[in-house]
């Protein structure tokens, strides 16, 4: 029973951000660091700093995630104007699999890459796709689990781009 | 009939070359490799995870290594690079000396297999030494030899 017990407890999905969030706070993001899916490098969150970030987990064997990928295009070119990005993290994937998914829709965001899937437990992900909303001070301001759509991003992300550091 | 000669000869000096690399590759087969790694997304071993999309895409990975006419070795070593060490489902495939852990894993249970050996080895020489229920011992039949000689008085 004991064991049972700590199986449950121990597989339960941190929601320590929705807590927050319902509690009218916004926690730290988690400080990571990945390489880039196009290689060349690495990238941080800490890069990012200064800007609202919409964080989109995602892997090209997700079905949900084609659904969404336009639309995230479409708000990145109208974040990036004012001072905002769509970053992509692609999650326990085949790289090259990952790489044909950026062309085949034309994505122009960052794209990370987290092969052994390590931030899931550091965000508490339990599917695909899963979004998280940074403001300009690298706190998390939303979160979707599950595909975002322009209500969405109009109500919980456009707004965080009039605050100031 | 000439040009048919060379045509044939042709075609035979350009096959042999693909022919022979054929013979190189390496005899790797899906079912080889998918009992060894995990569909990590899934939390199984490859080969149990038939319908999840990511172990579909991490099959077709593997069927694309092996046309490749990459090793087993080598097609693990590519997995862990797309996947992390976690994708091997066998203790001790990463290769990395310090993990006690993989070593563990086959020890304790070879240990327990010769401790249960040993007990019940153990347990049996007990039990044949053990005297059968109303028969006496060696002690007890000269005893009742010597009785059924003075009651027969010889």
């Amino acid at each position: 029973m004991a064991l049972l017990a700590y199986g449950l407890a121990s597989n339960e999905p941190d929601r320590g951000v929705e807590q927050a969030l319902v509690a009218g706070g916004r926690e730290p993001a988690p400080d990571v660091e990945l390489p880039r899916l196009a290689g060349g490098g690495a990238a941080s969150l800490a890069d990012y700093r200064g800007k609202v970030v919409v964080l989109n987990f995602w892997a090209s064997w997700c079905g949900p995630c084609k659904v969404e990928s336009p639309l995230l295009q479409r708000w990145h070119e109208r974040l990036a104007k004012q001072g905002g990005l769509v970053l992509g993290v692609d999650v326990q994937d085949i790289s090259d699999d990952a790489r044909a998914f950026v062309d085949e829709f034309n994505l122009t965001y960052p794209m990370l890459r987290d092969g052994p899937g390590d931030l899931r437990d550091d965000f508490g992900i339990v599917g695909l796709p899963e979004s998280f909303v940074i403001d300009r001070r690298g706190r998390i301001a939303a979160v979707v689990r599950g595909v975002v759509d322009d209500e969405f991003m109009r109500e919980r992300v456009a707004p965080l781009l009039r605050e100031r550091v | 009939m000439k040009a048919g000669l060379a045509a044939a000869l042709l075609l035979t000096a350009l096959a042999l070359p693909g022919a022979a690399l054929a013979a190189d590759c390496p005899q790797t087969t899906l079912g080889d490799i998918e009992d060894e790694v995990m569909c990590s997304i899934c939390g199984t071993p490859l080969g149990l995870a038939s319908e999840a999309p990511q172990a579909q895409r991490e099959r077709a990975y593997i069927e694309r290594l092996i046309a490749d006419c990459r090793s087993k070795d080598e097609i693990k070593r590519a997995l862990v690079a797309q996947f992390g060490e976690s994708v091997l489902a066998l203790p001790g495939d990463a290769g990395d000396d310090d993990g006690i852990e993989d070593t563990l894993v086959y020890v304790i249970p070879a240990l327990g297999i010769v401790l249960a050996g040993a007990g019940i080895a153990f347990a049996a020489t007990r039990w044949r030494r053990r005297p059968k229920a109303g028969t006496a011992g060696p002690a007890g039949d000269s005893s009742r030899v010597d009785l059924d000689m003075e009651r027969y008085d010889l």
